[in-house]
């Protein structure tokens, strides 16, 4: 299919349907703000922030209800002014129970004296103030991975770099959020490359589209026309285009090496939301708090894009959606692909919730899978060049030695193996079980041997 | 009342390894989560949580419907059920029996040539052969009570190919036998679908062969029509058998030249097993699978490039002795053994590198086999022989990880 296509792209990779159709016209809509937002400390890759509020406080808009702890987390600010109702365990989208301040709006709305502030100027000001903007906004990656802005933009000084990809492929199916925040807030997008360009020393740009976005790919070039250091490359249409390594070798044709990050290779991935939102707290000190999220699936009345509030619970989204046409089954946060079921409507959107989805009941997989017949549709897909016939094999029967052989942490558990296979195998789940053995396995192993340690001192000191 | 009662540690998210992850259902009410309640604690009727199946599920599924009415309204309702479902949580449409039921689609340009060719003798192989096939993979699963899979279509696959590969006048017991064997001994005593390491219909074969080489080398005339559903009919040797038989006899070849490249493509005037005639006919077939995906070029190409290249070295060193490439592409069963055989994906190698060395491997043995060894034709020997070593390819040739190896990869 893709054979004469001369568009960019990385060896294998799947085509399944993309469902955009129902959400990638109109507008983002704001939607209004809730009367109740729950806000996970944890929403982010690294350690969980601190709460820094009480129960029954009052706190405003953008105002930091948990500090950052250490250099990989991010602060978390709240989202609407009113009443800390509850600080304790609830679900977040990830599915986990973890810490939540809950507040209740005061119908309000207001904004923290004296943290907006107007800055025009803003691209004067050095990278590391710039970065320091950044971390204490409390931006992470909002292409759903998460991971803490201010880390990714403080590369070591010997790995220079040179290259700022912005990723506007958005390959998840259904999703919508980042085709929309391209179109109507293309300038904000440029803007947030430039600054990321300035922040790493960068004296390239490049931004990423998968090519059924002609209108934004158009719009984009359009506003990057004349400046030699931005190209906009348009991706041929498959997934997983958008994940970093495969965006990484369809725009350069190089490969992030095993173990290692972009920055080896001079090389700084982000998402244009988070450029937006970086771009927004540079210029404007405006901390994140809310995001651009699609509601989407056949079990919604009327899917729609939202700007919406961080720790708005789904409940209140798929309401303004029209609720349910009895057809629902499962809501993921994210897209089919990756995204994660939830347990329950009452869980917030957090910062990396690309989209809210819901699947009906007879979209998801059987449940009963077959033995593995060795179709090689998974070897053919699979975007990293593993063998995932072999990984789920070996790791159903949990032979974790083949597993390491067959390079089970390469695996970036896009899922394309699984939605390939004809047995219906959950191939992603058995590697998942493999890596998590694994890990247990290689824990086992250090406290065994810092036990056998221990014995050899008391017995050295007994002597 | 339930709500009241303390909260329990909610259940954990599915094992990731579990093969069926447990339904998760959460409640929808207002109250926080955190009121959610494992199944021991929270008796059947406002029970809200992790259930794997069993008696106290039934309860929450027969709320769900009468709210359905409600939640048209678009509100929440209070016990809504949501379904656990761990990524990717959509699949594509591909399933076995619908690779199986394409298979069966790919062949039958090549089973009509047959029966063009053979007519009734034809037809009664084919049916006789797969339905020894069906039948005893029923039989068997329901010997051992497991799940009775004929449905999925591998057995009919099976049968059709095994009987692709018999002499259209095969009689009856050969058939019957043919499919016990390849069923029986060439699957389920491996474990059934997807655990035979050797491909089913050519184990088959290859014990009939060996078992009674009479009935097995034994080729009717094509063109005898459909009234012919007799024991008479006109037979004759293949073209490899007959050039292995005037190389033994004379110490050369002369039938060669009088093989015409038409009929080998056709097949429509060629003697040799009921499948394998017509190489456009299995061609067809092929482009089929490979547009589907089923297939890669990797074996087939391989397999016939290797035949042709080692074919054209040796007719290069002694064209007396040794027939042209042509002579060996466009005869014997080649072709169906390439496109159809080699490429069972059960006993195939998973990586394309692999396929393309098994594609190889098989060529060079077929030739060698065909060449210097007993049997004139050296096919389902050869696919068989090279089966046994896919799991040594598969330890060998594995593909580049993304980022291994960088070196190499530049």
């Amino acid at each position: 299919m893709g054979l004469f296509s001369n568009l960019l792209t990385f060896r294998g990779g799947i085509h399944p349907p993309t469902c955009k159709e129902r959400t990638n016209h109109g507008r983002i809509e704001v939607a209004p703000p809730p009367s109740r937002v729950i806000i996970p400390v944890a929403q982010h890759i690294g350690a969980p922030a601190d709460v820094v509020v009480k129960k029954k406080e009052k706190v405003k808009r953008g105002q930091v209800i948990a500090a950052a702890k250490g250099f990989v987390s991010a602060p978390i600010h709240a989202s609407i002014s009113g009443t800390v109702k509850e600080v304790g365990p609830a679900y977040s989208a990830t599915g986990q129970r973890v810490e939540c301040v809950t507040i209740e709006s005061d119908g309000e709305d207001a904004w923290l004296e004296g943290l907006l502030t107007d800055r025009p100027d803003y691209m004067e000001l050095p990278p590391e103030e710039l970065r320091e903007i950044i971390h204490n906004a409390g931006i992470v990656g909002l292409g759903g991975a998460t991971f803490p802005s201010h880390v990714k933009l403080a590369p070591p000084a010997e790995k220079p770099i040179h290259t700022v990809i912005l990723n506007g492929v958005e390959c998840e199916p259904y999703l919508t959020a980042d085709h929309l925040l391209m179109l109507e807030r293309g300038e904000e997008v440029v803007a947030g490359l430039r600054l990321i360009m300035r922040v790493v020393g960068a004296k390239e740009g490049v931004i990423g589209i998968e090519a059924n976005k002609p209108d934004a790919i158009r719009h984009l070039k359009e506003l990057t026309k004349g400046d030699p250091n931005i190209r906009v490359a348009t991706l041929q249409v498959k997934y997983p285009q958008g994940g970093e390594k495969q965006l990484i070798y369809a725009v350069t044709k190089k490969e992030v090496p095993s173990g290692g990050l972009p920055m080896d290779l001079g090389i700084v991935m982000n998402n244009v939301g988070t450029a937006v939102a970086m771009f927004r707290a540079c210029r404007y000190g405006e901390p994140l708090t809310e995001r651009v999220t699609t509601v989407t699936g056949a079990g919604i009345v009327t899917p729609r894009n939202f700007l919406t509030r961080i720790g708005t619970p789904f409940g209140e989204l798929t309401e303004l959606c029209g609720g349910f046409n009895g057809a629902m089954g499962t809501v993921i946060n994210g897209g089919p692909m990756m995204g994660i079921a939830v347990p329950s409507l009452d869980v917030p959107v957090i910062k990396g919730t690309s989209g809210i989805l819901v699947l009906a009941k007879e979209e998801l997989p059987p449940r009963e899978y077959e033995p593995c017949i060795r179709c090689g549709m998974c070897v053919r897909g699979c975007p990293v060049q593993l063998v995932p016939s072999a990984l789920s094999d070996y790791g159903e029967t949990r032979m974790l030695d083949e597993l390491e052989g067959y390079n089970i942490f390469d695996c970036i558990e896009c899922g394309s193996c699984s939605y390939v296979c004809p047995s219906k195998r959950p191939i992603v789940q058995f590697i998942r079980y493999g890596k998590r053995e694994i890990l247990a396995e290689r824990q086992k192993q250090r406290d065994r041997q810092a036990a056998r340690e221990a014995m050899a001192k008391t017995a050295e000191v007994a002597a | 009342m339930a709500d009241e009662q303390t909260p329990t540690p909610a259940p954990e998210p599915p094992p990731e390894g579990a093969s069926t992850p447990p339904v998760v259902e959460g409640s929808a009410a207002p109250a926080p989560p955190a009121k959610a309640e494992s199944a021991e604690t929270a008796p059947a009727e406002r029970s809200a949580t992790a259930k794997p199946a069993g008696d106290a599920a039934d309860k929450p599924a027969k709320k769900a419907k009468p709210e359905k009415k409600k939640k048209k309204k678009g509100l929440p309702e209070k016990e809504l059920v949501l379904v656990g479902s761990s990524s990717p949580h959509v699949v594509s449409d591909e399933t076995i029996p619908r690779i199986m039921y394409a298979v069966c689609i790919a062949l039958a340009p090549a089973i009509l040539v047959g029966i063009y060719c053979f007519g009734l003798q034809a037809v009664k192989v084919l049916l006789l052969t797969a339905a020894a096939c069906i039948a005893t993979e029923a039989g068997l699963q329901r010997l051992m009570g497991r799940k009775i899979t004929v449905i999925d279509g591998s057995a009919l696959v099976t049968g059709l190919l095994l009987a692709m590969t018999l002499p259209p006048s095969a009689p009856w017991w050969i058939c019957t036998i043919g499919g016990m064997l390849a069923i029986g001994v060439g699957k389920q005593l491996f474990g059934g679908l997807a655990h035979n390491p050797f491909n089913p219909a050519l184990i088959s074969r290859v014990i009939l062969l060996i078992s009674w080489p009479v009935e097995l080398t034994t080729w009717m005339k094509p063109g005898q029509g459909f009234a012919n559903l007799g024991v008479d009919v006109v037979t004759a040797a293949t073209p490899l058998g007959l050039m292995k038989e005037e190389l033994i006899q004379k110490g050369s070849i002369h039938v060669v030249s009088q093989f015409h490249l038409m009929d080998g493509l056709f097949g429509l005037n060629q003697l040799g097993s009921l499948g394998e005639t017509s190489v456009i006919a299995l061609l067809v077939g092929g482009i089929f699978l490979f547009y589907r995906g089923y297939i890669t070029w990797h074996i087939p190409v391989g397999y016939v490039t290797a035949v042709g290249a080692v074919a054209a070295l040796f007719w290069g060193i002694d064209p007396s002795r040794f027939a042209p490439p042509a002579y060996h592409l466009m005869t014997g069963g080649l072709f169906l053994g390439a496109i159809y055989m080699a490429t069972d994906m059960v006993t195939c190698p998973v990586t394309n590198r692999g396929m393309l060395i098994f594609g190889i491997g098989c060529g060079i043995l077929t030739y060698f086999i065909r060449t210097f060894g007993s049997y004139p034709e050296g096919v389902s020997f050869a696919i068989v022989i090279i089966n046994g070593a896919v799991p040594l390819i598969e330890r060998w040739v594995r593909p580049r990880t993304y980022g291994h190896n960088l070196s190499a990869a530049s």
